[in-house]
This record gives structure tokens, C-alpha cells and sequence, in this order.
């Protein structure tokens, strides 16, 4: 077991916690953002660089701060280890910073977009972003993409934190695709835009943290804070499927079927293609009840459960 | 004369061949190291000799040796970077080019001082040709016996392979380079774990430059405690220096870490003076990535010392007054040369070459390409200064490998240093492009 404070509070983890995990333990406003760590997928994380903290006092045999901002997604804890989130200035101005690198090529076409309500980026420029851009030039733009019938990829809104290429290659049996190109050209692509035809695909709509990759049948139907979500199951024929779903309704119809997420937007049981895609009537799933939504977000907001504690 | 270790028999007449390098006394460490050491007293010797990583970053070499693990059953590897693309920088290439045979001698005396049974040259995509060389170097060295099984009859088996990169320049990361070398996209690792302890195929791997390893082979042949004696403090040894820019002799020169900045620039010996009589402006000493100095810290430090070409010395005065030695690219450049475009075109270098893997590299430097294009056309404002210095600033420090400093270090050095002549491109765009490019009358578009 490791002792570690972070912004003051000390929690007891396991070793080989990161600070990321043992933050969101202690939870509440010194988590940091994370964007491209994804708990329940192998090897994500340490990229989009938004969960930066600074370490004051590395463990307690050797007591020397770090010397840069470390990612703690990254970073196991240390006994005695001493870390800053939100409390130090040069962690928020860095968060900034980077916020500031993910908006100068997003469209930030939130009004047409999907993911809107519950786009994690939007939350992230809620917080630490400005109200203006300095970026004055073009935006780097792609040409949408229609990855197999399900899927749409829109590069443009893509901030490139890899989930989906580690749910191609950690759920799904074969990859077909991955990064193309460098730098600020790379791009999530197919190959030869080949569709992806997998039981699994779906997935990557889910660990999205912005609306690059976008269920087809749910497009432009709906925006999602309108919806209810209802924790649903069904027995799947698929035994990699977990079965559990959420049921997003309107007025007794299902509009789309997500996975369950968790409060940090993660889903721990992902669901197949037929679940996801196929079974939007009533009648294909058991309804458990409404779902919790614990996510301050503009999805929350519909859910007076919360009340006005979401809204900051 | 100044004493070669590596380049003195550079030219001597078929040099690349087996034959004549073995004549030149070519291989004699190997047979001293497998004959006469054990692999921990040839780890001793190169610790002795304080021999500093040659690549860029300066890390005592068998400091980092000693920390390779060794951990019981599982293979080490020795992997030399051979992907030089920094600009400015061609000493390897010359080196391979002329001795082959060196590198390969430092090859098989290094894997045997840190027990790998399996070595690799990563060579740079656009260095195809060297390949070949490598290649045939490597043949003949197994034809000889120097590589292959039971070497010299010591037990010792050795591997060498050579592997050609797709010519990115992020490839030079050592951890990128394992994962280009394992057949990955080359995106650089996140660490820890180091090399060190999970490099390639997981197992534990030291990477080194090509002038590093071919400097093994003097430190074995004529001992540690001899090599440690060339050079200033911690500075020992030669370095290979790739002088370019407006001098009169450009070209690969290796010198004694004791010789001073201005004595390189000016001595006949080396560079030769600024070319056409002209006046020295500033100077890059370490290849793309470094500082740059204006013409009064070049040759002397901000403390009035004579600056010397050392690690230390070109370091001196942080990167306020400073620089640093790097890999050894050494860019001079005279009174007509215009900062700001030079800033834009390292600027468009590490913009092409970012990986794209962390945001802040990837997008601020392609951020920071276009803002000093917009400059350097004649379209910048007055606020584009400040605003490529705060860019420069978040990303330095916060990505994942070097080369978010490396692209951040040279813009900011740039404004640090030549502040009046970015400010004498947004006020007198016209009169700048003239200079530059001679356009004169052109129509200046107004916005870009």
C-alpha cells in the first residue's frame, strides 16, 4: 500500500496505482481531465497531456520534486508522494495550454454535432478553456467517412487520443485501422477506407471523446440531453457481449443503445453490434429502471436528481 | 596536428574495405576485449574514459551502460542509432560512409561489453546507399570471423543486423526507434519503463549513437585513463563536429574537446573564416534543435570567457546566454542571413517531422509554422512575437519525448536573441522580403 496526497487529501492505494486512479478514489474537483486514458482499454493514455500534475515531493525515501508536470495516468504512486492538481497554478495554466493546442483545429461545430451534451472536450473547454481563440488560420479539415453502415468518422473533430484504435485491437479480432500520415496531418483512417466488419466495432463510438466517430442510425435524430437513459439487458448470443446496455428513450422509443459508462465516461462491459445497432424496439430489452447519470455535464442536466450541484 | 581517434585513417585509400582497415590496425579491440577483459572490465574502461552519448543529450555513456538490466534468461540487445537527421548534422553519415568497419569494431566490442548476442544499426531511411556499405562491410566481417559464432574462440556469438528506417526523423527517439525497429508506427514510448530496463521486444536495450560506439574502440584499444586525458573537465574525448553555413570549409572535422569556438570558426585548420569576408552573425552549435547564440556570446561566454567547444562551456549561462554542444551541428551564419526565415524553416522541419501523438507538439507545432510563414511573408503583427513565444513555452516540457523541447528551444532562442529583426519583419515587410528573396515592387499579400 502507498500513501499519497493529492491537493491536500492523503488516500491509501494499492501500489502500482496511478495517481490518476488514485485520485479519482478520493474524487471530487481534484480529479484531473483525462482524454485519452481509457482504464478499461490496455496501453491508452499519456497523449492528449490534459491530466498533467505537478509532483511536490516524489515518496518518502527520496523526497525530490519531479522536475516537469508528469501525466498521472502515467505516473505510479509513490509512498509518501506528494501531488498538486487543480490547487497549483502552473497545472492549470498547462491544462489551458493544452486545451487551448485541442481547440485550434476543432471545428467546434457543437451545434450540429452528435456528441454535443456529452462531448468530453466541450466539458474540458468548459473549464479550462478561453472565450476567444489567438489561431488565426484555416482549420485542418477532412472529408467525412463511412466506415461500414453503422459508423461515421469525422476526422475533423478528431483529437487523436488512440481509444479506438486500442478498441480495434484489444476487442475486435482483426484491425483495419489505425494512424496515417504525421503531426498535425495524422488521421484515424481505414485502410482504403475499408469498412470495419466486426461484432465489436460499435465500440469506438463509445470510448470517443468527441464526435469523430458517430453512430449512423442515431445521427441528427436527436440531442442526447432530450433522452432518458434506461439501464437495460438482454441475453445476448454473443458470449463476448456483456448484454447490459443503455436504452436512450423518447416518449416509449428507443433512439440509440450506448454501453454503460461509468462517471469519467468509461465503459467497463462493452456490447456487441447487434445490441448497439439492431435492437431498438421495447420489446428486445428487459427495462431495469432510469439510469444514474453522475456526470457533470450538459447531459446531466435534465436529471433533477442533481439538481443544481451539476451546474458550476 | 591535432590528434584524430576516429577519422585518422578516414582517408586512406580503400579504407572501407576489410583488408585495408584490418592492415591500418582495424579490429584490434575486439581481440583485446574478447582475449584479454572480461565484458564488466571493458564497461569500466569506457566509465573511465567519461565518453558522454554523442547523439544530442550528452549522458555519460557508461552510466548509462551500468544501468542496463540484466535480468536472468532473457536476451539484451545493443542498438546503434544510426537515424541522423537532425539538420546540420551529417558526422555519421561520413563515417559510415568512409570506415564502415569502425562502427561495426564498436558494435561487437560494445555487445560484448554489455553481453547482447543480437545487435541492430537503425539506419535513416534516406541514407539507402549506406545501407549497401553497411551491408558489405558486415559480410566481410563474417566472412572474417569477427561476427557470427564463437568469435576469436572466446564463446562469443555475435549478430548483426542492419535496419533501414521510412526516413522520419522522430525515429532518432530512441524508444521510437525500438518501436520503428519492431515494425511499429515509430511513435516514441511512454517512459518509464526506460529502454533500460523493457527496450526492444521488451527486453532490456541500450541505444547509441554511430560516433559513440565507434569511440569505444580507442577507448579499448589504448585504455580509458588515455581518452579521459583529451578534453577539458568532463568534456573528453574528440567529438565529430558537422560545421556547415557561410564558412569557408565546411565539412566534417574532429577536433579535441580543448579547442576554443572562435579558433574552430576562424583556424584554417577547421572552418576557415566566415566566407566572402563577412561578418559573423550568429551561430547554431549543436544541430537544429539548440539554441542559437548572436554573434557576441559565439565566442565568448556572457561572463567574458573565451567560450569553448565543450558540453560544458557551450551551455554556459543557461539557455539565457547559452546553448548547447548537441550532436555537433554546427551552423554558422553571416551578416545576410535572415533569422526569421531561418526560425520558420526549422519551425516547418519539426511541424512535418512531429509525430502527432501528444497535443501539444502536434498541434503547436504546426501552430508556430504558420505563424512565422505568415511573418516571414510580410503579413506578421506585432503580437505574433509574444504569441510564438507563449506557444513555445507550453509546449516545452509538456510532451511525451524531446522533441517538443526541440522544436520549442530554437523559436524561443530566436526571440530571445533577434527580437528587433522579427519586429523589422512586421514593420518593414516589404523591405524584409526585398532582402530575402529580392522582390522587390511585389505586392505584398495582405493577409495569408
Amino acid at each position: 500500500m502507498a500513501k499519497v496526497t493529492i491537493d491536500g487529501q492523503t488516500i491509501e492505494v494499492a501500489d502500482g496505482t496511478t495517481i490518476l486512479n488514485a485520485a479519482r478514489q478520493i474524487g471530487g474537483e481534484l480529479v484531473p481531465p483525462a482524454m485519452c486514458y481509457y482504464s478499461s482499454l490496455k496501453g491508452s493514455g499519456g497523449k492528449c497531456r490534459t491530466c498533467l500534475v505537478r509532483v511536490t515531493k516524489g515518496s518518502e525515501k527520496d523526497p525530490r520534486p519531479m522536475p516537469k508536470l508528469v501525466a498521472s495516468c502515467q505516473t505510479m504512486v509513490m509512498d509518501g508522494m506528494e501531488v498538486a492538481s487543480k490547487s497549483d497554478s502552473t497545472v492549470t495554466e498547462a491544462r489551458a495550454a493544452v486545451t487551448e493546442f485541442l481547440l485550434i483545429n476543432h471545428p467546434l461545430d457543437c451545434p450540429i454535432c452528435d456528441q454535443a451534451g456529452e462531448c468530453h472536450l466541450q466539458d474540458l473547454a468548459f473549464e479550462h478553456g478561453k472565450s476567444s481563440t489567438r489561431y488565426e488560420f484555416e482549420r485542418r479539415t477532412f472529408e467525412k467517412i463511412d466506415i461500414g453502415p453503422y459508423i461515421k468518422l469525422h476526422m475533423t473533430r478528431c483529437i487523436m487520443c488512440f481509444r479506438c484504435v486500442f478498441v480495434a485491437n484489444q476487442l475486435t479480432e482483426q484491425r483495419v485501422h489505425g494512424i496515417i500520415n504525421r503531426g498535425d496531418h495524422a488521421e484515424i483512417s481505414t485502410y482504403i477506407e475499408k469498412a470495419i466488419d466486426n461484432d465489436f466495432s460499435g465500440n469506438v463510438i463509445d470510448v470517443c471523446p468527441v464526435g469523430a466517430l458517430t453512430d449512423r442510425t442515431f445521427r441528427f435524430k436527436s440531442r442526447v440531453w432530450f433522452l432518458n437513459p434506461m439501464d437495460v439487458h438482454r441475453d445476448c448470443e454473443n458470449e463476448k457481449c456483456s448484454g447490459k446496455a443503455v436504452a436512450w428513450m423518447y416518449g416509449g422509443e428507443i433512439y440509440r443503445v450506448t454501453a454503460r459508462k461509468d462517471k469519467y465516461g468509461e465503459v467497463h462491459e462493452f456490447i456487441c453490434n447487434t445490441c448497439r445497432f439492431e435492437k431498438k424496439d421495447k420489446s428486445d430489452w428487459v427495462i431495469e429502471g432510469a439510469r444514474d447519470l453522475d456526470r457533470h455535464s450538459v447531459i446531466s442536466q435534465n436529471h433533477y436528481e442533481h439538481g443544481e450541484l451539476t451546474v458550476r | 596536428m591535432a590528434r584524430k581517434l576516429l577519422l585518422e585513417h578516414a582517408q586512406v585509400e580503400g579504407i572501407n574495405t576489410y583488408e585495408v582497415y584490418r592492415k591500418n590496425g582495424g579490429y584490434r579491440s575486439v581481440e583485446k576485449a574478447l582475449k584479454t577483459m572480461s565484458p564488466d572490465e571493458v564497461v569500466e574502461e569506457v566509465k573511465k574514459s567519461g565518453l558522454r552519448g554523442r547523439g544530442g543529450a550528452g549522458f555519460p555513456t557508461g552510466m548509462k551502460w551500468s544501468f542496463l538490466a540484466k535480468p536472468e534468461g532473457v536476451p539484451r540487445y545493443l542498438v546503434c542509432n544510426a537515424d541522423e537527421s537532425e539538420p546540420g548534422t551529417f558526422k555519421d553519415r561520413y563515417l559510415m560512409e568512409k570506415i564502415p568497419h569502425l562502427l561495426i569494431e564498436g558494435m561487437i566490442t560494445s555487445s560484448y561489453a554489455l553481453g547482447a548476442n543480437t545487435s541492430y544499426i537503425y539506419i535513416r531511411g534516406e541514407y539507402s546507399w549506406i545501407l549497401f556499405i553497411l551491408e558489405r562491410a558486415i559480410a566481410e566481417a563474417y566472412k572474417a570471423g569477427w561476427l557470427g559464432k564463437n568469435i576469436l574462440g572466446s564463446g562469443y556469438d555475435l549478430d548483426l543486423h542492419v535496419n533501414i528506417g521510412g526516413g522520419a526523423y522522430i525515429c532518432g527517439e530512441e524508444t521510437a526507434l525500438i518501436e520503428s525497429l519492431e515494425g511499429k508506427r515509430g511513435n516514441p514510448r511512454i517512459k518509464p519503463p526506460f529502454p533500460a530496463v523493457k527496450g526492444l521486444w521488451q527486453s532490456p536495450t541500450v541505444v547509441n549513437n554511430v560516433e559513440t560506439i565507434a569511440a569505444v574502440v580507442p577507448i579499448v584499444n589504448d585504455g580509458g585513463d588515455e581518452y579521459a586525458k583529451i578534453g577539458i573537465g568532463k568534456s573528453t574525448g574528440t567529438k565529430l563536429i558537422s560545421a556547415s553555413g557561410n564558412i569557408n570549409k565546411p565539412g566534417v572535422y574532429e577536433i579535441e574537446m580543448n579547442i576554443t569556438v572562435e579558433e574552430f570558426i576562424y583556424s584554417d585548420q577547421w572552418c576557415g573564416g566566415i566566407k566572402n569576408g563577412k561578418k559573423l552573425k550568429a551561430c547554431v552549435p549543436g544541430g537544429s534543435s539548440v539554441p542559437i547564440l548572436p554573434h557576441f556570446l559565439v565566442c565568448k561566454t556572457a561572463a567574458g570567457e573565451d567560450r569553448m567547444m565543450t558540453y560544458e562551456s557551450l551551455s554556459d549561462g543557461g539557455f539565457a546566454t547559452g546553448s548547447m554542444l548537441g550532436s555537433g551541428g554546427f551552423i554558422v551564419y553571416d551578416e545576410t542571413q535572415c533569422i526569421v526565415r531561418n526560425t520558420w524553416n526549422f519551425a516547418r522541419f519539426y511541424a512535418h517531422e512531429s509525430c502527432g501523438q501528444c497535443s501539444p507538439c502536434r498541434e503547436g507545432t504546426g501552430w508556430m509554422e504558420k505563424v512565422l510563414h505568415r511573418m516571414e511573408n510580410g503579413a506578421g503583427k506585432m503580437s505574433d512575437i509574444d504569441l510564438l513565444n507563449d506557444v513555445a513555452k507550453k509546449i516545452e516540457g509538456n510532451t511525451i519525448c524531446p522533441l517538443g523541447d526541440a522544436a520549442a528551444w530554437p523559436v524561443s532562442a530566436a526571440i530571445r536573441h533577434f527580437r528587433e529583426e522579427f519586429e523589422w519583419h512586421v514593420n518593414e515587410p516589404r523591405a524584409c522580403l526585398e532582402r530575402n528573396y529580392g522582390l522587390i515592387g511585389e505586392k505584398v499579400a495582405a493577409t495569408l
